[in-house]
């Protein structure tokens, strides 16, 4: 097992590359889920501003 | 000529978001499933090489995440041109969503071949290699890309002058591909598209190829994702936008 890890003095190497491309990989995942829920949530703030009723008058006074 | 009826709708963007909701689980659990198995085959089953012992194993993911750096600036720039060409707003969004992803690829690419690189050529990192250089440009093409649309305002005009920048920039893609040949590099030649035939036993092809359909897989899922948050951000307050976030039409 140790000798599986060591990889024959290459370990580092490999299990660097491995390690750095599969961070890569969780971070896009995330990064791609985030953008996905902040630009929903926008759109239901959005639509929230949209529904409410309006209080303030649509004409405005001139200054 | 009379296009398909599925070739117009993928101009439009409920039908492309709702498109991307059912593709995106087939991609992302077939992807995911296919690394696992594509890295289990490649660190464990597959035998060490004659030459260069068992720091080759980096080729299951080495060449892999250069050609998604490549194909995303490909696809980036496809759509780019097709943005500014025919005005439509969905391709510069399939665009801008390619940007990031090709980016973090490639910077994977030139990560995973420096580590590479220094048990099997001595170092890290060779200034005036050509395809070292080339695929570094091609990282800084992608951050160029992205720090230009920063600069902009107003994302129609920050559509149209990245596309620009995309389409003139895909000259690098051949010129990444072929430098191992066009050049004396320190790089290795083609291992798999080569005359001959791949310089490859089958129990290292194997994983090899399975790596390579598992990281497109991967990275259309990720662009869709991407997409479907663009979209979201350019339709803004678009009716289809409300009912999708559950919110009642007035």
């Amino acid at each position: 097992m140790t000798e599986f890890f060591l990889m024959d003095g290459h370990g580092a190497y490999v299990w660097s590359a491995y390690g750095i491309t599969l961070a890569v990989l969780i971070l896009n995942v995330r990064l791609a889920r985030a953008k996905h829920r902040s630009a929903l949530q926008r759109a239901r703030e959005l639509a929230a501003q949209a529904e409410a009723p309006r209080k303030q008058p649509t004409v405005r006074r001139l200054q | 000529m009379k296009l398909p009826r599925w070739f117009h709708q993928l101009g439009s963007p409920p039908y492309v978001y709702r498109l991307a909701d059912r593709l995106c689980p087939w991609l992302g659990w077939l992807g995911v499933s296919l690394l696992v198995v594509g890295a289990y085959w490649g660190l464990v089953i597959a035998p060490p090489d004659y030459q260069q012992g068992e720091s080759y194993r980096i080729i299951y993911i080495h060449p892999q995440t250069a050609y998604i750096g490549m194909m995303s600036y490909v696809v980036m720039a496809i759509a780019a041109g097709i943005g500014y060409v025919w005005r439509l707003k969905l391709a510069h969004a399939v665009a801008v969503s390619a940007a990031p992803i090709g980016a973090w690829f490639t910077f994977c690419a030139l990560f995973t071949g420096a580590v590479w690189g220094r048990p099997t050529w001595g170092t890290y990192w060779q200034w005036g290699d050509p395809r070292i250089m080339f695929e570094a440009l091609l990282l800084f093409l992608f951050l160029g890309y992205l720090a230009l649309r920063g600069a902009f305002d107003e994302r129609d005009k920050a559509d149209r002058v990245t596309a620009i920048l995309a389409v003139v920039g895909v000259v690098n893609i051949p010129i990444v591909h072929y430098s191992v040949e066009w050049w004396n590099s320190i790089h290795q030649g083609p291992t798999i598209l080569r005359a001959g035939g791949p310089a490859m036993t089958n129990d290292m092809l194997a994983p090899f190829l399975i790596m390579v359909a598992a990281f497109t897989l991967t990275f259309y899922w990720l662009l869709l994702r991407r997409l479907q948050g663009e979209i979201v951000e350019r339709e803004g307050d678009a009716r289809w936008i409300r009912e999708l976030v559950g919110a009642g039409t007035p």
